[in-house]
Order: C-alpha cells, then structure tokens, then sequence
C-alpha cells in the first residue's frame, strides 16, 4: 500500500510517520504543503509536529494549505485519512473531524506513556486491535484536551465515533487517567463515515520494540487490513 | 482605519488559563473577582477609508471561518476610524 505523509512548516512526527509505515513493509512518500495533489495513494497520515508555530490555534493555518484541499477531496471519496497529534489539530480545524482540541486541563505540556481502551473494533482504524487489550502509546502535546459540545458528544457517542478513551494500564477509564482533561477521557475520534481518524498519542512512536512499545502498530496494520480489503474488491 | 477583534472562550469550554489567573489574583488579595476568562485581541490596520459596512461583512467571514473557531471560542468585531 502506498501511504502520503504530509509535511508542513515545523511537522516534526513526518519522518516517524514514513519509517512507522515502511517497518510494516508498505511505502510512504512525503508530500509538501503546497502541493495541491496527493498522487496516487492509498491513504493519507496527517503527522505531529507544531505546523506553522501553532500560531493563532494549533493547525488553523495548516488548515489552509494547498495540500489540504487535495485530503478534503481524497476524503470526500472515501480515502483514509488518520491525523496524528498535529494532524488531529489540523483535521478538527479542517472541518474534517468534529469538535476542537483546547489547552491541557493543567495547562502542562504532557510527554509520557498513556494508555487507550478501544471503544469500537469495527473501524479501519482499530479491527486488528486484540480486543481488550489497553493499548501503551505516548502522548507528546500541550494543546490536546478534546472538546465538543452536549450533541455533538451525544452523537459521537451513539454512532460509536469514540474510537479510544484515556485509561489505566487495567483498561479501566478513570479521572486518573485522562492527562490532559479531555471530555470523556476522549483520545481519539473518527468522522461518521468512519474514513477519516484522529488521536493525540503518537502511534508512529510505538511502532518498534526498540521504542518500548509496539502498540501502535495494531493501528496502522488496521488501516493496511482495510485497504487490503478495498484493493481485493476492486480487482474481483 | 483599524478593525479591532476580541476572542473569548466559550463558557461551556474548560478555560484553566483563566482559572488559574482567577486564584492568583485571590492569593494576591484581589477579592470579589467572580470569573476570569483569557482570550485573544487581534488588531487589523486597514486602508483608509475603506468601506465600513463592506469591512465588517469581510472580516466577520474571515472572523468566523479562520481568525476564531466557533467551537470553542466566542469573538466581538469592532471597527474604528
């Protein structure tokens, strides 16, 4: 499979996201912000870093950025797209992704491992995820509490686009738990057409045994799985 | 000519910034303080003479589409000569 990473002034999780994906055996190429065509891919990571010095909000200028027509575009036809970290900022800003992700609740900026429950295992995202299984994925950000309001929430919740809560090394989601004071514990998110993702802990940081964890590998092999699956149907 | 444009969170989003400022300004003997809310003043230099009613339709676009997010964040445009 063939994977774009975008790269805007000051991502600094690019390189992660291309070797993340190239470990598993698939290709990853890097495309410029100002690029206004993805080329011929089959998925899009959006990757961390501080685009355009989080000035204004985080990702509200990335937001405007040639290359992010082209995501709009490939999402609209039903492209998978995953925003890590930035990314997640940037696809919240995009429109692409609801709700916003504000100041830490402590207003630290949070570096350290946390873990993910995995509320829905049926998405391209998360069906290779072990059931049950908290995933230990690092988080790396200032700005990450996620916030939307009451029916947007109410919504996320009944279509199951809650895709990963803040939890304990148990499994158990708890105030204790949660670094950063999103509502609900909420790490991760995904559009209700179930193609687009985002989540503020790095799985490209977890990816090899070097790194202490290799949780975040289940994330991106979903994603291979899915596409994998669309690639069979096509050629059939 | 001067557009000027304050940005405020919204109540129901969690600000600790302004929460924070609030108990220092307690510690500091300052009493009778009952919220704080920190936001963002953005000041735009325009042509002069530009057009007022035209200004305000322009930047109350650009207000709401980039300079604030109505997610989480309120604004007030003001336009001044």
């Amino acid at each position: 499979m063939n994977f774009a990473v975008l790269q805007f002034p000051a991502s600094n999780c690019d390189q992660d996201c291309v070797h993340a994906v190239r470990v598993l055996g698939h290709n990853a190429g890097l495309v410029w912000h100002k690029d206004t065509s993805l080329g011929a891919v089959d998925a899009v990571i959006v990757p961390g870093g501080f685009s355009y010095g989080d000035h204004l909000r985080c990702g509200a200028i990335a937001r405007f950025s040639p290359v992010m027509q082209a995501v709009k575009q490939f999402a609209d036809n039903g492209g998978l797209v995953l925003g890590i970290c930035n990314g997640f900022q940037i696809l919240c800003e995009a429109g692409l992704l609801p709700g916003a992700l504000i100041r830490n609740r402590d207003l630290q900026f949070r570096c350290e491992q946390v873990y993910l429950k995995t509320d829905n295992f049926g998405t391209a995202f998360t069906s290779k995820i072990p059931a049950g299984k908290p995933l230990m994925i690092p988080i790396a950000h200032g700005e990450g509490c996620y916030f939307a309001d009451g029916e947007t929430l109410a919504k996320l919740k009944a279509n199951g686009q809650v895709l990963w809560q803040y939890c304990d090394a148990n499994g158990a989601v708890t105030e204790a738990s949660n670094p950063n004071g999103s509502i609900q514990n909420i790490a991760g998110i995904s559009n209700d057409r179930f193609n687009v993702a985002g989540l503020m802990p790095h799985p490209d940081r977890a990816s090899e045994a070097i790194l202490g964890t290799t949780d975040g590998r289940f994330i991106f092999e979903s994603m291979i799985a899915a596409l994998q699956v669309k690639s069979t149907a096509k050629a059939a | 000519m001067k557009a000027k444009i304050i940005i405020t969170p919204k109540k129901a989003v969690l600000d600790p910034q302004g929460k924070t400022v609030q108990s220092a300004l307690d510690h500091m003997g300052y009493k009778g303080v009952t919220g704080v809310h920190v936001g963002k003043y953005i000041e735009i230099d325009l042509v002069a003479g530009t057009d007022k009613a035209a200004a305000t339709k322009a930047l109350n676009d650009a207000a709401h589409k980039f300079l604030s997010n109505p997610v989480i964040e309120d604004y007030r445009l003001e336009i001044v000569d």
